[in-house]
């Protein structure tokens, strides 16, 4: 029965670190249709952030090893990844919409290079160990930390989630989906689209870094094997699935899709052999885009559809 | 001294005849296609099928370490990758094109089919590098300091046949004529009586078809892997981008700058960084001119 609960508690923490992803992307491609394709390398940012501020001293790195408190390694993270954000995006939310999509695989690809080869900062492949758990050693119990640190994962949602769902029913809410929609008719009613762009994709890379700092201390380790491209594509297909522009959807699309992964792992694993184990994996991602083709044709809207949000004031028939 | 130039030419010819096709299903379809890597991938190893089948080796010509087997499996791989290009728009992108999807929605259903494909190649052919056949390059020296080798100047030499070749159709067939004008405006040219299916169907497999060509030779002079496509990825993109979007030519005139920036970082010892520094390159020449180098602005 405990091993079945610990289990399930693993499983809804990591559920967690890909819901929030999806939710900073949601804000970004959900409400204001900038298609973020570099979401792993702004997830990866906030967890070499958190390595380097809360982990152990190595003896090969020139910074790092300060073993601050977990919290600041968390906003810590969120600054990084914000600054990159907003960096990135000065050069590029001024582009056509796809070559921002191009510009931000390039960043993601870039970073992924910086933390294989610059060694003195990230330990390259040998990644950074011995992460600090937070909450861990409270009790006695392996699974009572964990449950902590869930209900850690589940308050940290809920506050962003409650932010985001102020924020888009804000009036500045209301212009990231004018924005979306018809960017020259909000330029035209006098909105700063640059200017409103840069800082719903800056707070919405700052949300993944924010996810990536809560995985790498969780598992305590970092290395460029865990931030691969297809967490991108994980991500996007837990929006499409869930709905985007519904926040509840991200959350959900986060929780069914992670879910549909890991039971495929165990079904397949327990298919095939394990000298298969490479191909296995192989089939998973087929698997997973399959979901993404048959939804994009079949249910482009999501599980949970996007609500019609419109102003008190306005007054429709 | 002088080498990164001959290096950078031989990859900026690679380079070039894979982003064509980006170019082509950008400027007619109307989106950036993240599968473009996975259409060298699949076509240099249906050209692999094929030197398999035929168990003669690769041949050589002269000095250079492949003859007709190669060239024949290139051709075959050519019909092969266009009719898989073909099936794919079928069953996917018409669908989305006739329900008048974003071009976000395109993007995104490339972006998965890039992964799919890469993980079905890795299914069926095994994840190992392989290669065509196992050669020894020798090289000479073409001018003091430069040295190449025969194979590098046979693919300088197919990739300028080739734009020549696809110069010659944009300009002188009627098909080649009517994919300018739905690149330049599509709406009109269907008015006109343009057979906008047929154009798209041309455009898939001129794209795919010069695809394979750099596949394969890329192959040939590295191994077959099946990454090696995703991996040329973000240099054909920028080569685009760089280039000006809208212009073939620019795309060529691109991945000359691409492979030249590529060749200069590994010549300083930044190989590790080369994709980084490409892609750094292309955006300093955005922020000066964000319609690329021979782009007319929007």
């Amino acid at each position: 029965m405990e091993s079945y609960l610990s289990v399930a508690v693993f499983f809804l923490i990591f559920a967690s670190f890909y819901s929030l992803t999806t939710l900073g992307l949601n804000l970004q491609w959900g409400f204001t249709g900038l298609f973020n394709v570099g979401i792993v390398g702004f997830y990866a940012i906030g967890a070499y952030t958190s390595a380097i501020l809360t982990g152990p001293p190595y003896p090969d790195t020139l910074i790092g090893g300060l073993g601050l408190w977990f919290p600041i390694g968390f906003i810590g993270a969120m600054v990084t990844s914000g600054v990159a954000a907003l960096i990135v995006g000065f050069v590029t939310l001024r582009l056509r919409e796809d070559f921002l999509a191009i510009s931000t695989f390039g960043i993601a690809l870039s970073i992924q290079l910086v933390t294989l080869n610059f060694e003195s900062l990230t330990r390259g492949p040998n990644g950074m160990y011995s992460l600090p758990q937070p909450l861990s050693g409270i009790s006695d119990s392996n699974l009572v930390d964990n449950i902590l640190y869930l209900i850690l994962c589940l308050a940290i949602i809920g506050a962003v989630y409650w932010a985001f769902e102020r924020m888009v029913r804000s009036p500045w809410g209301r212009v990231l989906r004018a924005i979306r929609e018809d960017e020259t008719a909000a330029a035209a009613l006098g909105k700063n689209v640059f200017a409103i762009r840069l800082q719903s994709f800056v707070v919405g890379s700052a949300v993944m870094g924010l996810a990536g700092a809560m995985q790498a201390n969780f598992i305590g380790f970092v290395s460029p094997q865990d931030f691969l491209p297809i967490f991108t594509f994980q991500i996007f297909v837990m929006l499409i699935v869930g709905g985007s522009g519904n926040n509840l959807g991200a959350l959900l699309g986060g929780l069914v899709v992670w879910g549909l992964w890991s039971f495929s792992e165990q079904v397949i694993g327990a298919i095939l052999p394990a000298s298969l184990n490479a191909e296995a994996g192989a089939v998973r991602i087929v698997l997973i885009g399959l979901i993404l083709a048959l939804a994009l044709l079949f249910r482009p809207e999501g599980i949970l559809r996007e609500k019609r949000i419109v102003s008190r004031e306005a007054h429709l028939s | 001294m002088m080498q990164f130039v001959a290096d950078g030419i031989v990859s900026a010819a690679l380079i070039a005849l894979g982003a064509i096709g980006i170019s082509m299903t950008y400027n007619i379809l109307r989106f950036a296609n993240f599968a473009q890597g996975e259409i060298l991938t699949i076509g240099a190893y249906f050209a692999l099928l094929l030197v398999g089948v035929m168990g003669a080796g690769i041949g050589t010509l002269g000095p250079v370490a492949f003859g007709w087997p190669l060239l024949l499996s290139i051709l075959f791989a050519m019909v092969a990758t266009s009719i898989v290009v073909l099936v794919v728009d079928w069953l996917l992108f018409r669908p989305l094109r006739n329900r008048n999807a974003v071009r976000i929605t395109l993007i995104m259903a490339a972006f998965g089919l890039s992964l799919m494909g890469r993980n079905l190649v890795t299914l069926i052919a095994g994840g190992e590098p392989q290669y065509y056949a196992f050669f020894i390059p020798k090289a000479f020296e073409l001018l003091p300091g430069i040295k190449v080798v025969p194979d590098d100047i046979a693919i300088i030499a197919i990739a300028v046949i080739a734009f020549v070749a696809l110069f010659l159709f944009m300009t002188r067939t009627s098909m080649g004529r009517q994919m300018r004008a739905v690149s330049e405006n599509p709406t009109l040219a269907q008015i006109n009586g343009i057979d906008v299916r047929a154009v798209i169907r041309w455009t898939w497999i001129i794209g795919a078809s010069l695809a394979t060509v750099a596949g394969v030779l890329l192959a040939h002079n590295t191994q077959l892997r099946p990454e090696m496509g995703f991996d040329m990825l973000l240099p054909m993109f920028a080569a685009l981008i760089l280039g000006g979007a809208s212009n073939l030519y620019g795309t060529i005139l691109g991945a000359l700058v691409i492979g030249l920036t590529e060749a200069i970082a590994v010549s300083l010892g930044l190989a590790g960084y080369r994709a980084a520094i490409t892609f750094m390159v292309m955006l300093a020449v955005l922020l000066v001119r964000p319609q690329g180098l021979l782009g007319e602005k929007e």
